[in-house]
């Protein structure tokens, strides 16, 4: 791994003015740390966020859970609060990666990597998430703009995620036997007026499910999907999983989290 | 530079290393703890497992800096006196073990799931040491290991 500065500053400012274009914000370093130590990546400046206390915790509202950036997977996991509101949350996040990935790895962490196999974007997309940086609130929908790229700018930093608590949601991944990632994950959520079904795993960058998310708004039921024909074009293909392949399982998964909610 | 300050197995120590300095190497390199052992090096494996304030974390994806002013304990820290953890002696009693290399991080990630979940169940062994490969022994007998050792602790 190449030299860097560490740095662990106390609050937002002081981390927004360290940062730069050859900087990188620390979090539970899961992906960061072993994406340097492959040469995949490398910063002169890294910013550990760690120590700034406002960014972590888990505060819930009639409508909304509003979960902060260093927050990690094992606290969402087994947050009475966050089980209660919304449940398909707390597992979602209980089935990321492995224990020790969990007791390090970090939500903000993760929709600011936007890896097209995360979970945790899927739950934005599902869940009318809203996005709290250091300089705006961005919607999940504007947020996820590609295949490891968001709308972040430089020196931007999410401090936190806001939820909107649905009626109704589940997550149903079919991980890969050896990362936990998801080879596709499809995320459920019935909401008052519309139904969302977010699919990450099968496409370069997550996204929803429009004709799945229609018919459930119509009819929210696992007959009213079953056997519906997910298009296989633009999906990804590879030693895991064909294109044709992961367009079954999108279909079927979303069924299973109907069936499940 | 930077200076870490840490309290390993109940000692503190304290050592001027250069920021980028993971915490597997700091154990194994700057105090000689070469029980952490490190396999893959891309954290999928889980040999270099160490506690952090109690909690199992992968030391090799893990930077000394960022766990400045913690306690950990390695699998040295296990044994008192000269007598091995419940968990370490669950695994010889078992044969939980063949060429050893993954054992570190097998027992350190074990003790950590008995400290949550008093009596886990076959399955919920197997899960929680997802993050902790194998290759020789097939996990049959570490399974058992876990599950003799949570009789005993």
């Amino acid at each position: 791994m190449k030299s860097f500065n560490y740095h662990a500053p106390k609050d937002v400012k002081d981390a927004s003015k360290l940062a730069s274009s050859n900087s990188a914000f620390l979090a539970g370093g899961m992906t960061t740390i072993p994406s340097m130590k492959l040469g995949l990546a490398s910063y002169k400046d890294v910013i550990d966020i760690k120590n700034i206390k406002k960014l972590s915790g888990i505060k819930v509202s009639g409508k909304t859970v509003t979960i902060g950036a260093t927050t990690k997977h094992v606290e969402v996991a087994t947050s009475k609060d966050v089980k209660k509101a919304i449940p398909a949350l707390a597992k979602l996040a209980g089935n990321i990666g492995d224990a020790q990935v969990r007791n390090r790895g970090t939500i903000g962490g993760s929709i600011s990597n936007n890896d097209p196999s995360a979970c945790y974007p899927s739950a934005c997309m599902a869940l009318n998430a809203v996005i709290h940086t250091n300089k705006r609130k961005i919607d999940a929908e504007k947020f996820f703009t590609g295949m490891f790229e968001t709308a972040l700018k430089s020196g931007e930093l999410v401090e936190a995620v806001e939820f909107q608590i649905p009626e109704k949601a589940d997550y149903q991944k079919h991980p890969n036997p050896a990362s936990r990632y998801a080879i596709i994950g499809v995320f459920v959520a019935k909401h008052k007026k519309d139904v969302n079904v977010a699919v990450t795993g099968a496409k370069s960058c997550v996204y929803i499910d429009k004709d799945l998310s229609k018919k459930l708004s119509s009819s929210f039921s696992a007959s009213a999907i079953e056997g519906m024909n997910v298009k296989s074009s633009g999906m990804n293909s590879d030693m895991h999983a064909s294109a044709e392949y992961r367009a079954n399982l999108v279909s079927l998964y979303a069924k299973k989290a109907v069936e499940a909610c | 530079m930077t200076k870490v300050t840490l309290e390993v197995n109940g000692k503190k120590v304290s050592k001027e290393v250069p920021d980028h300095t993971l915490l597997s190497v700091f154990l194994r390199d700057n105090l000689n703890l070469t029980g952490t052992h490190v396999g893959c090096d891309t954290s999928q494996c889980g040999a270099c497992v160490v506690h952090v304030n109690g909690k199992s974390i992968k030391s090799c994806s893990t930077l000394a800096a960022d766990v400045e002013g913690s306690k950990v304990t390695t699998i040295e820290g296990l044994a008192k006196d000269g007598k091995l953890h419940p968990m370490q002696a669950a695994f010889k009693k078992t044969h939980g073990l063949q060429c050893g290399y993954c054992t570190p991080g097998m027992v350190m990630s074990a003790v950590d799931l008995l400290q949550t979940k008093k009596n886990p169940s076959d399955q919920e062994i197997r899960e929680w040491l997802e993050g902790n490969i194998c290759r020789c022994t097939g996990y049959q007998n570490i399974v058992a290991a876990v599950k003799e050792a949570a009789t005993k602790m």
